[in-house]
């Protein structure tokens, strides 16, 4: 329990769903043209997680046309209009960096397998 | 006799450093501010041009055991009418007959949005050199550099003057003096629990006592 943990609850989102690296996410990102506001849709890998509290972020990395591409967005922000989490990934690391160096199917990640094998 | 007065009027109170954080403002950017606690500040003395010479309120704040009231300054915040407090901080300000003995002060004394003055003592250092106190370049790491590295070089002239001129910067004791940080801008005020959110770094350790005053400065 910090000092500031009550002022910070305000900045916090309640709405964002777990998730952690090797997950699937799609980013629902509100952008501001001008006067208009539209929804662009991020759809990739979680390759991290860093920080905590307000200033934690998450960067997600997809292939657009055949090139890597890595956004990092800060979990609380308000600029988010959503967060969907599309399959869990099976994954044995908290920081997925290694995914940079691989191509195809090296780097496609294993799911997770939901139901527990009844004993 | 009188003094020199501010032809503004002054708000100011005294508060308690919490530290720094984030928040979110309404265009979605981080903004970093120090969160102060004002909690309540009460006015203890109004001075006036006429037995003083000068217009200044007198804020205290922050518990204090009462056994460590020294008997005269008991009087003096019996005369205000309120129970001792720890610490006390005069502020000039014309409109100071507005106040009265003992008023309360919050946090709502500031708006969001206005832009304030924060004084608080800084952090000690203790026994700095030139590089890090007075922000020297140093010597040369290489080329023949004799152990100097960190030393100041010479400090003036020989038997011409034949002394150190007043004011030389040099080693020495460095941090723990009073400092305003002006013209902050008051992010928000949370009136419920006494808190001023104000954008920026304000001097001094967390749990220090600030001086938040409106801006001399500025519009």
């Amino acid at each position: 329990m910090h000092t500031l943990d009550s002022v910070d609850a305000a900045s916090l989102r309640t709405d964002i769903p777990a998730f952690r690296a090797g997950d699937t996410l799609k980013v629902n990102v509100k952008i501001v043209e001008g006067t208009r506001s539209r929804v662009q849709i991020f759809q990739g890998i979680v390759i991290s997680r860093a920080g905590g509290g307000v200033r934690e972020t998450f960067t997600v990395r997809k292939i657009s046309f055949g090139c890597g591409v890595e956004r990092t967005f800060p979990v609380h922000s308000p600029a988010l209009e959503s967060v969907e989490v599309i399959t869990r990934g099976d994954v044995r690391r908290a920081k997925l960096y290694y995914l940079r160096a691989l191509r195809g199917k090296k780097a496609k990640i294993k799911e997770k397998r939901e139901t527990v094998p009844a004993k | 006799m009188t003094t020199q007065q501010n032809a503004r009027p002054i708000t100011a109170v005294l508060g308690t450093k919490l530290g720094m954080t984030q928040v979110w403002d309404a265009n979605g950017l981080l903004i970093p501010v120090t969160v102060v606690l004002v909690g309540t500040n009460v006015v203890t003395q109004v001075r006036t041009a006429e037995t003083d010479g000068y217009a200044a309120v007198q804020l205290a704040y922050g518990q204090i055991d009462p056994r460590k009231v020294s008997q005269p300054l008991k009087g003096h915040f019996e005369k205000a009418g309120v129970t001792p407090r720890r610490h006390v901080a005069e502020v000039r300000t014309p409109d100071a007959g507005d106040y009265s003995l003992g008023q309360e002060i919050t946090a709502v004394a500031f708006e969001a949005g206005s832009r304030v003055d924060v004084s608080g003592t800084t952090k000690g250092k203790g026994t700095a050199g030139v590089i890090k106190r007075h922000g020297f370049h140093g010597v040369g790491a290489s080329h023949g550099a004799h152990r100097n590295h960190r030393k100041p070089g010479s400090i003036g002239g020989a038997s011409t003057p034949s002394r150190v001129f007043k004011g030389m910067k040099m080693a020495g004791r460095m941090g723990f003096d009073k400092m305003t940080t002006q013209n902050l801008t008051v992010h928000a005020v949370d009136a419920e629990k006494g808190l001023l959110l104000v954008k920026g770094a304000v001097p001094g350790p967390r749990n220090g006592i600030v001086l938040v005053r409106t801006a001399a400065k500025g519009a």
